[in-house]
């Protein structure tokens, strides 16, 4: 871990101005990626501004939804009851990650930014565009039975390995953020992770210096019918192989919205339009979720050791489905 | 009847270890401590050009960088019990590190950077710049294959009758391949070392399950007495083998000491641990059985090739025990190697045995299906009621009652035949079971006991403690037969200034140690006989000592308890403030007449989502057969460990090497998976005892190693059993049951 | 305890041992309250083991600076950060090196190597700790961002010379082997039982809506599923936390077989042969 400078921010707008003002420095959170990322020497910020402390925890019903604030922990807003109540989904992917002690240390800000699980990633010896742009992509020819089936490109095949996320996709959830002059906007999370192109050393569409200071969830008719599955080689405390984040509003047994988002394929959550398209207006059939699992996969472009992920994805995608629609 | 042997006891560093008392190796504190941290090279083969120190050296905090340039070369290593060859003088060539130009393997440490603090240490390590000239590597053992050997050592077993022939003539037969990959212990203790000179007096405290192996390997390699280095280890955090030889860091740690003459600490990072020892090698098994329709084999035929490092040979006598597990008159077995630039593989839990018999047991299970017999049965058909392998009588053998019993409990007769035939909801619910085997091993050992008039006995022996309950075990047996309540003695380990003992490994420790203690103890009352005797009124008169035991402060006619003497009685007539006796106890010649093994059947329910396929082991059974249980409570949290491992080893690990590269991309918990909590359920376990005269005094057999052998086996036929789909090679993940 | 011996007061320490009970709040930073529950302890004659590692360790602090050693020619500190760390209810406050997580603190500044370094990469749980009462891994917090907050490590868990109910239920259940994972597992399990009392949910809580402070065995592996053992001791920790959780006492899961059930077994299948 290189030598940095530890500063604990006072208050938001002095945060992002210190982050903004020294191209090398980061926010901290939770720490729990960051820091095992510095020890690796992956992470090499000479300045942590430590945000922990900022007022930006609060979990409150706001316009209609809920706004989660960016440094409330992950076992927080879980445990929440407007969260349990309202979004179980959210619920349901947040518990499925990490472990218990992981998630009482874990922001929700923190655990958005969270960076790929890739092995080349991790180790300096190996090739990595994302770590070190001009390097290669070590895993593109090699030991990928954990990396992206969508949207990859050969410059970077990793995934976004969290959960959150993809609960946080289906839901259409806001990303809000604010810069170091103040300025904030708001990021839907479809747009906020990014696909790795040609600059794969970019995960998200975070400029440098903006805070994320809450995230916003809207009023959400999928409370009834949702369900987050997580297919991973152990029964916990491992990132998935494949994830869905299954949401269905239903009317008289049909389709009314869906929104179907896998985990751990891509880049970034990967949002099927396609199999939401299949679905609504069907019944909540398991016949109709096949035809969606389909529709989910079928641009699927798998490497030399991922191939599996297309099966177990529709299979997961219709598992998911006929949990959320109670019919298994 | 005995007060604490077969009685269930709590650990008695039980308090210690829950309190966060008991100190590991990198626990240990020393004044003026320096830390070092180890920087690994990062190709496969060839050798350091260049290699750039000076960064490193300016970094704050930084005492000395250590590289092959500017480290002092050690003397020869000495053969330790551990080294391979066994019981050979030839000379260990196990690597050490900083000796040389040369790159063996790909994550091999190149540099050791000492600093002020840990933070300091760590960060300069990445400051060493190494360039390097590559050579062409082979890191994949499929591909080399074909350029198997047998190993040097020992001729290579001769076939049984005329397997060929007999194969061929077999009305049925299968054949299949197995797969297993590299594998690693993964302790939870990271290895570490603190060492301290005065002087040429070498003092460390190192992770190891051999301290007296640790001591001659520092002492050869610093070329001081074998009196003057003291290897302390009271407490291991888990090894499972991977600190039965003396790893690289011991000697980098005490050479670092001894260059800046100040105490330094060395821990692995997990990374580090990937290469700082050995691990479960490579192994590729082709079995093929041939039988009769009525299930009797006629002809085995198991080939294993695993690899070893390019230095150095390693051997884990993958098919040995298969020789030994079923009567059949045709039998073909070798273990062949094959060399990779890996570092040396090394023993891991239940060695050779658990890669063994899950080709075995899996190809068992494949002709029970070719010949429709339940897999059970077809064990019993083929019962080896002496050792095939020698023709010997069993010193003892209760498998028979294992299968039996083990079947009455798990419920076996309700086990549906066909594959896919049994269901929980949309689950489908799978039964296997599989065979167990281990040795039953006994080395020479020796213990010292010291009684006071105070009724307090101090027992020492310098063994380990790696997780089976040895304080606790060794304690019982000398409170047993010194007839003290076990509060009043103190058993120590982990220290070369206590009398020798074997390695900790092999499932051997309590029939070697154990019998130390015993016969430490009976001495002891033996001692105070004959000082009793001196007395021409002793009640004792002509009693010889196996016509006396010690209980509660007298020794007493075991005949006629009411003759009896004071033991603090005894000492004071004879002005001694203590008896001290040591005893060193070997395997008796007896044991040549008879085939000693333990062992033990297996049984196991898993249940696979067949959507995404999800395998959960759901119940298993452990039925064990392995001589006299001292302690039941730690034997059955072996046994549990055996399934927990048996699971991991099935089901998750793997470890993942970039040939490429030649390079393992795993090296964490995160990328390499080991059972967690949920991923066990309940391990019930029946003790069948053995009443067993020939194996050592005790009557024990080994038990750490047998609970694990035939898990993997029993779960992958529970897989079958369960899905209809065989898969040869381990880990049986989702994917594959796809 | 037969009278026949001269003494019966429990195992005798050496005068070596007498001796360095009373340093012993010397060699440790932290608490008076140890000193206590130490005596103690070594009077229910469990508690040599630390004892005799205290022995071992004398020897080492003994040593003096050799003539000659090596030190650092800028052995400054980078980024200095002057940290109060409550733990186990003492403060300390110490000029820590930015870098230095609190694990690190823990095991090499405050001499409390009860926690302990398994992976140092969130992987494996050993280094639990409770801080404000919630378990949080220490190789992943900096030291420096406990400032102000209560850490407890599991020295902290016993009060005097009671052992607390988790320690106790895992000597009860052999919920460990070697011990490594122990002090990590044991920290986790009591904040689990916190957890559990607010009504937090988990992975496999089958409505998370549905609020409920019963720990199921499902719940109790899946809570603990952060923490991993090698030796494999889970289900001995399911046990224990079952029985501190709930007051139930849990059935063995081993037995011998012996007399009438063995002669049985062997008389079916000698029955078995004749058919």
């Amino acid at each position: 871990m290189r030598p940095f400078k530890y500063v604990r921010a006072s208050d938001a707008a002095a945060a992002a101005r210190a982050v903004a003002a020294n191209p090398r420095a980061k926010f901290l959170g939770g720490g729990t990626n960051i820091l095992d990322l510095m020890k690796e020497d992956v992470e090499r910020p000479n300045e942590l501004v430590d945000v922990t402390r900022l007022k930006l925890s609060e979990i409150k019903a706001a316009s209609g939804g809920v706004s989660i604030g960016a440094l409330a922990k992950n076992s927080d807003t879980a445990n929440h009851p407007l969260i349990r109540r309202n979004y179980p989904l959210l619920t349901q992917a947040i518990v499925a990650g990490a472990s218990g002690q992981l998630r009482n240390m874990a922001t929700n800000g923190g655990n958005l930014l969270q960076r790929t699980r890739c092995q080349y990633f991790y180790d300096t010896a190996m090739p990595c565009n994302k770590r070190e742009p001009g390097t290669g992509c070590g895993a593109l020819e090699g030991l990928n039975r954990i990396h992206a089936i969508f949207g990859w490109s050969d410059k970077c095949v990793a995934t976004y390995p969290g959960d959150m996320a993809n609960a946080l996709y289906a839901l259409d959830a806001v990303v809000r953020v604010r810069g170091a002059s103040g300025r904030e906007r708001a990021i839907p999370v479809g747009e906020f992770h990014r696909l790795p192109g040609d600059t794969p050393q970019q995960d998200s569409n975070l400029a440098h210096g903006e805070l994320i200071t809450a995230i916003d969830l809207p009023k959400s008719n999928f409370a009834k019918n949702s369900y987050y599955l997580k297919v991973r080689d152990r029964a916990s405390y491992a990132f998935a192989l494949v994830s869905v984040a299954a949401a269905l509003e239903l009317e008289r047994g049909r389709v009314k919205q869906a929104r179907v988002v896998l985990g751990s394929v891509a880049h970034k959550p990967w949002r099927s339009l396609e199999a939401e398209a299949a679905l609504v207006g069907g019944p909540a059939s398991e016949e109709s979720f096949r035809r969606a699992a389909e529709a989910a996969l079928a641009g699927a472009k798998p490497l030399a050791h991922n191939g599996y992920k297309v099966e177990l994805g529709k299979r997961a995608v219709v598992r998911a489905l006929m949990r959320a629609s109670r019919l298994a | 009847m005995a007060r604490y042997i077969g009685k269930e006891m709590s650990r008695v560093d039980g308090v210690a270890k829950v309190t966060g008392r008991a100190k590991y190796a990198a626990e240990f504190r020393a004044p003026n401590l320096a830390y070092g941290f180890i920087v690994l090279g990062t190709m496969a083969k060839g050798r350091i050009r260049e290699i750039d120190t000076r960064e490193a050296e300016r970094a704050p905090g930084v005492v000395r960088v250590f590289t092959h340039l500017n480290a002092p070369k050690l003397g020869p290593k000495a053969s330790t019990e551990y080294a391979p060859p066994r019981n050979t003088r030839e000379q260990d060539k196990s690597f050490r590190a900083l000796q040389s130009d040369r790159i063996y393997f790909n994550m091999q440490p190149v540099a050791l950077v000492v600093a002020e603090t840990y933070e300091q240490a760590r960060y300069a390590a990445r400051l060493v710049r190494v360039s390097y000239d590559t050579e062409r590597h082979t890191t994949d053992t499929e591909a080399v294959r074909g350029s198997a050997r047998a190993p040097s050592q020992g001729s290579p077993p001769k076939p049984r009758g005329n397997p060929e022939a007999a194969m061929k003539a077999a009305p049925v037969r299968v054949e299949a391949e197995y797969r297993i990959p590299v594998e690693h212990h993964n302790s939870m203790e990271p290895h570490a070392a603190v060492a301290a000179w005065e002087g040429d007096k070498l003092t460390i405290f190192d992770k190891t399950q051999d301290v007296y192996g640790v001591r001659a390997h520092l002492a050869t390699s610093f070329g001081v007495p074998e009196e003057n280095v003291q290897v302390v280890s009271p407490y291991v955090g888990g090894a499972f083998g991977a600190s039965l030889r003396p790893n690289y860091y011991p000697a980098l740690t005490a050479m670092a000491a001894r260059e800046l003459k100040r105490p330094i600490k060395v821990v692995y990072t997990r990374t580090q641990m990937f290469t700082g020892h050995g691990y479960r090698p490579y192994t590729i098994q082709k079995i093929a059985l041939g039988a009769e329709a009525s299930g009797k084999l006629t002809a085995m035929i198991h080939q294993a090739v695993h690899n070893t490092s390019a230095f150095e040979e390693f051997n884990d006598n993958t098919t040995g025990f298969t020789r030994q597990v079923y009567a059949c008159p045709n039998l073909l077995a070798p273990t062949m190697i094959v060399a990779t630039d890996l570092p040396t593989p090394t023993w891991m839990r239940a060695p050779g045995a658990v890669s063994g018999m899950f080709a075995l047991e899996c190809a068992m299970d494949e002709l029970a299906y070719a010949l429709k017999i339940d897999p059970l049965e077809l064990r019993l058909i083929n019962y080896a009621e002496t050792d095939p392998e020698s023709g010997r009588p069993w010193s003892s053998k209760a498998l028979r009652e294992c299968y039996r019993l083990g079947a009455e409990k798990f419920g076996w007769k309700d086990r549906k035949f066909e594959p896919r035939s049994m269901r929980d909801g949309r689950l489908l619910v799978g039964w296997g079971t599989a065979t167990g085997v281990w040795g039953a091993f006994q080395r020479p050992a020796i213990a010292r006991i010291t009684l006071r008039p105070d009724g307090t006995a101090h027992v020492t022996s310098a063994t380990s403690d790696i997780g089976p309950g040895t304080y606790t075990v060794m304690t019982m047996i000398a409170a047993e037969y010194l007839g003290l309540e076990i509060e009043r003695v103190k058993f120590e380990l982990g220290d070369t200034k206590f009398p020798r003992a074997p390695a900790q490994g092999g499932s051997q420790t309590t029939s070697s140690v154990g019998s130390a203690v015993h016969g430490a103890a009976l001495a002891v009352g033996a001692k105070l006989l004959t000082l009793a005797n001196q007395d021409a009124s002793s009640p004792l008169k002509g009693a010889t000592a196996s016509d006396v035991e010690m209980l509660d402060g007298r020794l007493r006619l075991k005949s006629d308890p009411s003759k009896s003497v004071s033991v603090a009685g005894v000492m004071r007539l004879n002005n001694l403030s203590e008896v001290t006796e040591t005893f060193e106890s070997r395997p008796s010649p007896e044991r040549q007449k008879y085939a000693t093994m333990a062992h033990g059947a297996q049984f196991v329910e898993v249940k696979v989502d067949p959507d995404i396929g999800h395998v959960r082991v759901t119940r298993a059974i452990e039925v064990t057969a392995c001589g006299k249980i001292i302690n039941p409570k730690a034997s059955h949290s072996q046994e549990i460990g055996g399934v927990v491992w048996g699971i991991g080893m099935a089901l998750q690990e793997a470890t993942e090497i970039d040939h490429r590269y030649g390079r393992i991309m795993n090296p964490n918990l995160q990328h390499y998976h080991v059972p967690v909590n949920a991923d066990v359920h309940e391990v019930e376990t029946l003790f069948v005892e053995e009443d067993d005269k020939v194996v050592n005094p005790l009557g024990v057999k080994g038990m750490g190693e047998l609970g694990m052998v035939g898990i993997p086996a029993a779960i992958a036929n529970a897989v079958f059993h369960a899905t209809g789909k065989r898969v040869r090679e381990l880990p049986i993940t989702p994917d594959k049951l796809l | 305890m037969s009278d026949e011996f001269d003494e019966s007061s429990g195992p005798e320490l050496t005068a070596d041992e007498e001796a360095l009970l009373k340093e012993m709040p010397t060699l440790t930073d932290v608490g008076q309250a140890r000193r206590t529950f130490m005596g103690q302890t070594i009077a229910g004659g469990m508690g040599l083991f630390a004892l005799m590692l205290l022995e071992k360790e004398r020897a080492l602090a003994a040593l003096c600076t050799e003539p000659g050693a090596v030190f650092a020619a800028a052995p400054a500190v980078e980024n200095p950060v002057r940290v109060a760390l409550k733990i186990n209810g003492a403060t300390r406050t110490l000029e820590l090196d930015s870098r230095m997580v609190l694990l690190d603190a823990l095991r090499e500044r405050l001499e409390l190597t009860g926690t302990k370094k398994g992976c140092d990469q969130g992987q494996c749980g050993a280094c639990t700790v409770l801080v404000d009462g919630r378990r949080v891994l220490s190789c992943l917090t900096l030291a420096a961002t406990v400032e102000g907050k209560e850490v407890t490590t599991v020295e902290g868990l016993a009060k005097e010379d009671e052992l607390h109910p988790v320690q106790a239920a895992f000597i009860k259940y052999d919920g460990f082997q070697c011990g490594y994972c122990t002090p990590g597992q044991i920290c986790s399990a009591v904040g689990v039982l916190a957890e559990a009392r607010r009504g937090d949910v988990s992975h496999v809580t089958e409505d998370v809506n549905a609020s409920t402070t019963r720990l199921t065995d499902d719940e109790i592996r899946e809570r603990m599923s952060g923490n991993i053992c090698r030796c494999g001791a889970y289900p001995g920790i399911v046990a224990a936390i079952r029985e501190v959780h709930s007051g139930r006492e849990s059935a063995r899961t081993w037995r011998f077989v012996e007399g009438e059930e063995l002669a049985r077994v062997r008389k079916e299948w000698e029955a078995d042969e004749t058919v």
